[in-house]
């Protein structure tokens, strides 16, 4: 059974627990901090590739002081031109942010989108991450006015989900207003 | 009490969800889907047993005053060890799962079991009430899970077996209460009998 | 404006209790008489506000600075048991009709998932209060984290007056105690549901 407390190994109790842990923790983080990285690294890639025309070599990430704008990455062909951009976006949704990857081209129509993350709700806003659904597919190759219909736009939303709608719509215009503005320079 | 039966007792006897009404929080929160109810339960699973192993160990040199504190550091350093090795090799659960990860620290079948097993018994059978209580825990929220996954979304483990959509509020909020009263009530039933 | 938003969708839209599933230990606990869900409400509120300000400022000025994040669980843990035996140790100098009140209470908070919760989503998440989304800054957090635990006190009196009645009506066996409750808090959420949207 427990042992009688005292001052002397109270204290040293806790500091040789916080000690002996404080190790393990270090250790094991030694250990994972370069799979971590690792992961990280090859979602990034592979949300990229997803969004992008193939071939071609994707440069490193760029920043931005444009609204929405958390980062972008130029896709250049061997020969030296720009073929595409991918854009990391987010917006405010429903339940919180909504995070996206918009590969563009430099003409600026979009070439395809994906979720990167989002707390939209399950069932109906989050439905923007069902890939084959008609909500995600309009986005391939999508020229048009970027609202929604019910603004006057020619995005169709997911049925009863106008918010989280919007914030994709939103999200994609901020990613497409992007390269309009770094074809100008 | 034999070895068998501390394994055996979390699943009926004393099932942390169904009896000990224990960690009620990802019980509720996790349970959209059937896998992730079992992606919870084996994560929770993890950090007790470790936890139950190490706490019966260190436990009789343990200071009364302070076996509170010391447990928690334990419990919490079992915890971002999981974190760490979940972001490293299945970042995607990890994400699904976000906050709730961390919450195991929280959970108070952990705490539990360490103050009313792990403490008075040796490693071996600790270990075993740690497997016995995390079984029971994960069985109960792929139970949940499967139900609210059936009624919500009409699917099972991902494969869905109606076209179209299944009753939202299953999915949402007041749909982990109402699936987890009514199964409750199912429990009380069945295990009076 | 801002904090308005932040206001109304802590305590309704997105309820602790209801909608994020925080804290629900303590909320089927003590929510049996309409007295004691109000004290753990006052208590929770106090250390919930002060964890969250505590536990900012550290993730600011020590975690994030030194790269150790990864540290957030375990030193956010620490730092709130350790502040809810202060608390209840001051308060047993300074006000004794205080802690009589709600000191029954404290030991039971450090176990409080919503506490760690909230101060951990603080640090994370971002927000999207008022269209932008961002990381909060103190003011933002110091006030989401109040209007949440007003908001799990409001879910947690709400519920108490119900429990109350249902104590006094004729309940089928099987679903005495906690499957009814549950059952209830099932109904009060669909109607949380109602207020998504507004913000």
């Amino acid at each position: 059974m427990a042992a009688k407390s005292s001052l002397i190994n109270m204290a040293a109790c806790l500091t040789g627990v916080c000690l002996v842990c404080a190790a393990l923790l270090g250790f094991v983080y030694v250990v994972t901090d370069e799979p971590i990285k690792a992961a990280a690294a090859a979602e990034a890639q592979a949300s990229i590739a997803k969004v992008l025309p193939e071939g071609g070599s994707i440069s490193e990430e760029f920043s931005s002081e444009a609204e929405g704008i958390l980062g972008y990455f130029v896709q250049t062909s061997a020969d030296g031109e720009t073929t595409a951009y991918a854009v990391k976006t987010v917006t405010g949704g429903f339940g919180g942010p909504v995070t996206l990857m918009v590969g563009v081209l430099p003409d600026g129509t979009v070439f395809n989108t994906s979720v990167l993350s989002h707390s939209e709700t399950p069932g109906l806003g989050a439905k923007c991450t069902e890939e084959k659904s008609a909500f995600r597919e309009q986005w391939k190759g999508f020229k048009g006015v970027l609202s929604v219909k019910k603004d006057g736009g020619d995005v169709d939303a997911i049925t009863a989900s106008t918010i989280t709608s919007r914030a994709y719509t939103k999200a994609v215009a901020q990613a497409v207003e992007l390269v309009k503005s770094l074809g100008h320079e | 009490m034999s070895k068998f039966s501390l394994i055996t007792k979390g699943l009926l006897k004393e099932n942390p969800t169904f009896v000990l009404v224990l960690g009620m929080c990802p019980t509720l929160a996790t349970t959209t889907s059937a896998m992730n109810g079992l992606e919870m339960g084996l994560a929770t699973m993890f950090v007790l047993i470790l936890s139950n192993i190490v706490i019966s160990l260190i436990a009789p040199i343990v200071p009364d005053k302070v076996h509170i504190p010391v447990y928690i550091v334990v419990i919490a350093t079992f915890v971002t060890v999981l974190q760490l090795l979940m972001q490293a090799y299945v970042p995607d659960v990890y994400k699904t799962l976000g906050l709730f990860i961390p919450l195991i620290v929280v959970n108070c079948i952990i705490l539990g079991r360490a103050e009313a097993f792990a403490n008075k018994n040796g490693v071996w059978d600790s270990a075993l009430d740690g497997i016995g209580i995390g079984i029971g825990f994960t069985l109960s929220l792929t139970v949940i899970g499967i139900v609210r996954e059936i009624l919500g979304s009409g699917s099972v483990f991902g494969w869905k077996f109606i076209s179209g959509d299944g009753m939202l509020a299953f999915v949402m909020a007041p749909g982990a209460f109402i699936v987890l009263g009514y199964l409750m009530v199912l429990f009380n039933k069945l295990a009076k009998k | 404006m801002e904090y308005l938003l932040i206001i109304i969708s802590a305590i309704f839209v997105n309820n602790i209790v209801l909608a994020q599933f925080l804290g629900i230990c303590p909320f089927l606990g003590v929510s049996n008489k309409l007295s004691t869900a109000s004290g753990m409400s006052l208590a929770v509120c106090f250390v919930i506000t002060l964890a969250t300000v505590v536990t900012y400022l550290i993730n600011k000025f020590l975690l994030v600075p030194f790269g150790l994040t990864f540290l957030q669980t375990i030193a956010f843990i620490l730092v709130i048991a350790a502040l809810v035996q202060t608390v209840e140790i001051v308060l047993k100098k300074v006000s004794p009709s205080l802690y009589q009140a709600l000191g029954i209470f404290l030991p039971l908070i450090t176990t409080n998932c919503a506490v760690l919760g909230v101060a951990i989503n603080v640090v994370t998440k971002q927000f999207t209060f008022g269209g932008e989304a961002h990381m909060l800054g103190l003011g933002e957090a110091t006030v989401y984290a109040f209007a949440t635990s007003l908001g799990y006190g409001l879910a947690m009196i709400l519920f108490a007056g119900i429990r109350e009645h249902l104590a006094l009506n004729e309940v089928p066996k099987a679903f005495r105690g906690l499957p009814i409750a549950l059952i209830s808090v099932g109904i009060m959420a669909l109607a949380f549901l109602g207020f998504s949207g507004i913000v």
